[in-house]
């Protein structure tokens, strides 16, 4: 009996497309990993990124996303068999953003996860389509010189609701 | 376990038909199992496949795509190039080794 894998049939009009509102770094994997995971299952892909989420984008500002564990009540150090939380009130302090955001750097690469431009590169090169919100790109009074150079377009909401006929929808 | 006969030889697979056992792989097994997805094998092919192999066999797990950038040294886009749409399970299967279970 000889079984031949079918990779090729399925779902080929299956289209998939992830609203990136966060800038916080925590936030931003979440997309960049279902991104990666859609493209290599041979889905079309886009990545919109609108509000907080242009930051992902914004070339001067992409590589320094901050995690910050404030408010975030579910955060517990990542100790095997324990369980230790800081209380909420020590992390406004000084310094505590930085050093969440280091410890979580740390995890994702010793995971060999890469960083926000080199996942987005990997996304790009995969096949992937970044797309700017023409609302935020006004707001935040940035335009495509500002842009990482993957990103293909700045485009309106109606030019978003036109490419997403038909797509699976995701906002986070 | 279900067997198959590939290249002339009988092996193991799974339900998807994935070779299960490791060292039942030879490069005949794997040329057909190339021309069974339609992917045409070039040095290029074969050096991408014989790494993954290694790597398996050192690691105990099979390389994700961004591992075969990272570690194996070729970039995302020309694996999608080699193994068009879904270059992780293509290059397993092939690679008569079981699809990457890492999320990146």
């Amino acid at each position: 009996m000889t079984v031949i894998p079918n990779f090729d049939s399925d779902d080929s009009d299956r289209k998939f497309v992830i609203i990136c509102s966060k800038g916080n770094l925590d936030m931003a994997y979440p997309a960049l990993v279902l991104a990666n995971a859609a493209l290599g299952e041979g889905i079309e892909t886009h990545l919109f990124f609108t509000f907080w989420g242009f930051d992902m984008i914004i070339d001067s500002r992409m590589d320094d996303l901050q995690f910050s564990p404030a408010g975030n009540t579910a955060m517990h150090f990542p100790v095997k068999g324990k369980d230790i939380r800081i209380p909420q009130a020590v992390m406004p302090l000084p310094g505590m953003t930085g050093m969440a955001t280091k410890m979580l750097k740390d995890q994702l690469e010793a995971m060999d996860i890469p960083p926000v431009r080199d996942f987005l590169d990997q996304i790009v090169g995969a096949g992937g389509h970044l797309w700017g919100c023409q609302m935020s790109a006004d707001m935040n009074k940035v335009d495509m010189d500002d842009m990482y150079e993957g990103v293909e377009d700045i485009i309106n909401a109606t030019d978003f609701i036109e490419m997403t006929d038909g797509a699976q929808l995701l906002f986070i | 376990m279900a067997t198959a006969t590939i290249a002339g030889k009988e092996v193991h697979i799974n339900e998807e038909g994935f070779l299960t056992e490791f060292d039942e792989w030879d490069e005949e097994i794997a040329a057909e199992l190339a021309k069974n997805i339609d992917v045409e094998m070039t040095d290029e092919h074969w050096k991408l496949i014989k790494w993954l192999r290694e790597d398996y066999k050192e690691k105990g797990e099979t390389a994700t795509t961004r591992r075969v950038q990272s570690v194996g040294g070729i970039p995302t886009k020309q694996q999608f190039a080699m193994f068009p749409k879904k270059p992780a399970k293509k290059m397993s299967y092939i690679a008569g080794v079981p699809k990457p279970k890492g999320c990146v």
